[in-house]
């Protein structure tokens, strides 16, 4: 055990926990017994809280643990993780303001409620519902191996169901202050994560690479030891299979991200387009922290970490690598630190995604189907009680489930939120596609997806499905048909999934509009998509 | 119906340099060793400078399409109502 690291991440633990309830009270509104209040903190974060939210919601304990764990075992493919985040904001700049727009207008609370106005259909609005509650369940259970991979390098490593005991306390915890304050909760503690990671990761990034002989000597050191390896794929630099792998994964990741459930409603939660724009600006600094610290999976390898073995599975996890490199070459306070800041990085997006979902499920399947003129107050009692489930699921995924299980469904997860782009993000510009096209679309690319997935074995051949998201594309077949026979280079599954859809969409859009299918009514009004805080046609905060 | 109906879309020729971050997506470009930074290989410390030209590319939109949004005097090829003829 571990006592001095314990230490200080529990004094910080206890920190955030008087913050996540006191969290109830910052910045009030009249109740918080509306969606609008728990649900999305009162619409009216400004830039800097949405910065420290967002970014604590994006970048997340695990991305932190994992992306250097993936460069520590594979190499170059791994930094794919930066050129996502770089083209992300680009790409999103333009419909993220629009969609606040929007949904300040009509007071929507989730990417489904969107669809629902834009199109009329609540069974459109159910599959968007679906997609995204599934999508982020085992989102939140990685964030528990992320907090897991801290607590055990603490010494905390049992084995059986004791050995989950610690996890399951900092999550019962979580989940109370969260069903008590809402959004808030993450949004407050989102300020001490994210200080601490900038703390953690500026001071690795100029200590570390001096103890073991400088950036050139290490990346000299991960090159030696991937030419050792018998692996193809890996090495320093990419190779002529993996490049488009690369480039997909990095692009079909960024036009997946925002629409996650949980990253809109950190932008539903800002109170103005202008709030957006300025972290489109500013949420990179993020990104370079993240690319910074991917590099901490070289200095490993210098360094000789070994990960440890997770006494419950009995493998080595790769995921406590860099736990293990801050505990071997800081001075215990400051491990204390940096275990802290990932434990505590754990808990904000875990907060988040569980309210997203939670208002996903009140919202579309709850309102919809269950209780039709559900009160407000109502709603969010709901909702309340629907994050405690979601949180909890997870918690059971980790504990009763080989955590391997949710890494594979992140990785389907992906793939599967990316069918819903057609009816979330292109719908905010045309009305083009057909509402069946669109059911139809996303049935073909969710079909066609799971089948691609089903395909792939992992590399090293341990299993032989659902083994990773980088399809060889002599295997890509339609039908029975493989158009890139002995073709070894790799794609990314979300892209050949994702055109599927289109296609489809395309297809089904044009025989229903031949064929003169009602193609529901339009809520929003061109001019919505434009609206600004202070213009007369938004929609009061918490009324209805 | 709200009287100040607009056009579906703006545009702004700024928002061109949108796409100037996605060049580095063509790994070609940058999937070498040398010339080092510090000790990183090219591929690295491309990518890394890819950080402030991205910021610096959606900053400039920013700032330009700011006050002043730029609304296209002819209707847009993609409205949303020309496009919409099955809706009602």
């Amino acid at each position: 055990m571990q006592w001095t690291e314990l230490i200080v991440f529990s004094a910080l633990f206890l920190l955030v926990t008087v913050m996540g309830f006191v969290a109830a009270k910052w910045q009030k509104g009249d109740t918080l017994e509306h969606l609008d209040e728990w649900g999305l903190g009162g619409r009216k974060f400004g830039s800097w809280i949405t910065w420290f939210l967002v970014g604590g919601d994006l970048y997340t304990a695990y991305t932190f643990v994992a992306v250097p764990a993936l460069m520590f075992g594979a190499g170059a493919t791994g930094f794919f993780a930066l050129p996502y985040t770089v083209i992300l904001y680009p790409i999103v700049f333009l419909p993220l303001v629009r969609m606040w727009s929007v949904s300040r207008v009509h007071g929507y609370v989730t990417p489904a409620d969107f669809v629902k106005g834009r199109y009329g259909s609540h069974w459109l609005a159910l599959l968007i519902a679906i997609t995204g509650i599934f999508a982020t369940m085992p989102y939140i259970a990685l964030q528990l191996v992320g907090l897991e991979a801290v607590l055990r390098s603490m010494g905390l490593n049992g084995s059986g169901i004791l050995g989950h005991l610690p996890l399951f306390v900092a999550f019962v915890i979580l989940a109370v202050y969260t069903y008590q304050s809402g959004l808030r909760a993450p949004a407050l503690i989102a300020f001490v994560k994210d200080i601490l990671i900038y703390v953690v990761i500026l001071v690795a990034i100029v200590y570390l690479p001096s103890k073991f002989g400088g950036w050139g000597e290490i990346f000299n050191d991960a090159d030696a030891k991937f030419k050792a390896t018998p692996a193809p794929g890996d090495g320093i630099l990419l190779n002529a299979n993996n490049q488009l792998q690369y480039a997909t994964l990095a692009l079909g990741s960024a036009l997946a991200l925002f629409i996650y459930p949980h990253s809109l409603t950190g932008i539903l939660a800002s109170r103005g387009r202008n709030v957006i724009k300025r972290n489109m600006v500013a949420l990179p600094a993020y990104s370079l922290v993240l690319g910074l610290l991917a590099l901490l999976g070289y200095v490993a390898i210098s360094a000789g970490t070994k990960p440890i073995v997770n006494q419950a599975t009995g493998r080595p996890d790769t995921n406590t690598i860099v736990p293990e490199l801050f505990g071997a070459n800081f001075p215990s306070w400051f491990a204390g630190i940096a275990f802290a800041a990932i434990g505590i990085g754990a808990l904000v997006p875990a907060a988040i995604m569980s309210i997203a979902a939670a208002n996903l499920w009140t919202r579309n399947v709850y309102k919809e189907y269950l209780k039709k003129n559900a009160t407000p107050a109502e709603e969010a009692k709901q909702a309340k009680l629907a994050s405690l489930v979601v949180k909890f699921g997870a918690v059971a995924f980790i504990v009763f489930i080989d955590p391997q299980f949710s890494i594979d469904l992140q990785l389907i997860g992906g793939v599967i939120i990316l069918q819903t782009l057609p009816a979330v993000a292109i719908a905010l510009y045309t009305r083009w596609f057909h509402v069946w096209g669109l059911v139809a679309g996303w049935f073909a690319g969710m079909a066609y997806g799971m089948y691609l997935l089903y395909l792939i074995p992992s590399a090293d051949g341990s299993r032989k499905h659902f083994g990773s998201s980088a399809l060889s594309l002599e295997k890509l077949s339609l039908f029975g048909w493989n158009p890139f026979e002995g073709v070894k280079m790799t794609i990314y599954v979300g892209v050949p999934a994702l055109m599927m859809n289109l296609i489809v969409a395309v297809v089904v859009t044009l025989i229903a509009k031949r064929a003169k299918v009602f193609n529901g009514t339009d809520q929003t009004d061109p001019s919505d998509y434009h609206v600004d805080e202070d213009s007369p046609r938004v929609k009061p905060v918490a009324t209805h | 119906m709200p009287s100040d109906r607009k056009t579906g879309l703006r545009w702004s020729n700024w928002n061109l340099l949108l796409l100037v971050p996605l060049l580095m997506l063509i790994t070609p470009w940058f999937n070498i060793d040398e010339p080092r930074l510090f000790g990183l290989p090219f591929f690295y410390w491309y990518q890394f400078a890819f950080v402030p030209l991205g910021v610096l590319c959606v900053g400039l939109v920013y700032v330009k399409t700011k006050d002043q949004p730029v609304v296209t005097g002819k209707p847009d090829k993609l409205g949303v109502d020309d496009l919409d003829e099955g809706a009602n």
